[in-house]
């Protein structure tokens, strides 16, 4: 082993932490080289010259404005919270469905035209009757109150 | 922290304990200003509070905390916040960060034991703490995680973004500038001579 590799050797040597073989080839080179051996030396020495430096404790005031800070975060919705519309998004759609319902079920507008409900309504009950074919029928008008009632066209003249 | 992610106050409060005091030192050390490292130890935890739902026990928890605070840290510097080191004049304790013993807040010596070795002890501590602040960055992260925090070298090169072997050369550069620019400290009789005939080596 040269100076060069002691580079990536020598911390973990004087952490305890390199491995055998690794361990035996630095203390071979310690052994035969003042200039690491001092070096890793003083190394040693500046771990404790290190530790006189103390520890930076943190103001009184830290941890109440740590506090205030954490307290003006916005509160975290859940996945679940990200389907459910907000209230007025809720009502508004509420409302679109329950309009849209009452006016599918509302009776579809008269048509504009110059034909009266009632005798609309006739004609298409006159025109569908095959008995109004025969004349024989027709002679007798008590046939007539044999026919069937229509109560499609009745409800609609309501 | 699974526990914070389970949403545990108490134990939010527990990690906060345990760390501020070693987070605000790392990151004082980091961009040397006391209440720039506090804003940033806050925004830490902060981050750690939003991350708690999507943290996953994939590493420890020191190097996620960590890595936060080194990336925040090194994103300061680098933007230049905090460029001029702080001179804290009104700190007791400390020999404020010129490292002059006079300008220390302290009483004059009034002839009680201890109060000389008080005075040689800051003067040291700020010699030492402007050589860890002279470091580059890197090293400086490096040195700070490795020394003060006993992290694992996986876990600080996963922290700087780097190989272990990149790591150790690292801290061995690292080390090497320290012992030069903390000779007077650092040489066997420096360290082992009685308080009052040890000198601050001047600049």
């Amino acid at each position: 082993m040269n100076c060069g590799q002691m580079e990536n050797r020598l911390i973990a040597y004087l952490d305890g932490k390199a491995n055998r073989t690794e361990r035996r080839e630095v203390e071979a080179h310690l052994a035969a080289c003042a200039a690491c051996r001092t070096r890793a030396e003083e190394f040693r020495l500046l771990c404790g010259v290190l530790d006189e430096v103390p520890m930076k404790e943190p103001s009184p005031a830290f941890d109440a404005r740590l506090r205030a800070r954490l307290a003006a975060e916005p509160p975290r919705r859940s996945f679940w919270a990200w389907l459910a519309p907000s209230p007025r998004l809720a009502f508004a759609a509420s409302m679109l469905l329950v309009a849209s319902v009452w006016i599918s079920s509302l009776p579809q507008a008269p048509r504009q035209d110059s034909v009266t409900p009632n005798a609309d309504a006739e004609f298409r009950m006159i025109k569908d009757l095959p008995v109004l074919e025969d004349y024989d029928v027709l002679a007798n008008f008590e046939a007539l109150s044999e026919l069937p009632t229509q109560p499609s066209a009745e409800s609609k003249d309501m | 922290m699974m526990d914070v992610k389970a949403g545990d106050q108490a134990s939010f409060e527990l990690l906060l304990r345990k760390y501020r005091t070693p987070l605000v030192s790392f990151l004082h050390r980091m961009v040397r200003n006391s209440t720039e490292a506090e804003d940033l130890a806050q925004e830490v935890f902060l981050r750690v509070y939003r991350a708690r739902k999507q943290y996953a026990p994939s590493a420890k928890f020191t190097t996620w905390l960590f890595r936060i605070a080194t990336n925040l840290a090194l994103n300061a510097l680098r933007d230049g916040r905090y460029r001029q080191m702080e001179v804290s004049l009104d700190q007791p304790g400390e020999a404020g960060e010129s490292g002059d013993s006079e300008h220390a807040a302290i009483q004059l010596p009034d002839g009680r034991p201890g109060v000389e070795q008080q005075l040689v002890a800051r003067a040291r501590a700020a010699i030492i703490r402007r050589a860890i602040e002279a470091l580059p960055e890197k090293q400086r992260a490096a040195v700070l995680l490795h020394k003060y925090h006993e992290l694992e070298y996986a876990e600080i090169a996963r922290i700087l973004d780097c190989s272990e072997s990149a790591l150790k050369s690292l801290l061995f550069r690292a080390y090497e500038t320290l012992r030069i620019e903390l000779a007077p400290l650092v040489t066997p009789d420096a360290v082992t001579a009685e308080p009052r005939s040890a000198q601050p080596a001047s600049r």
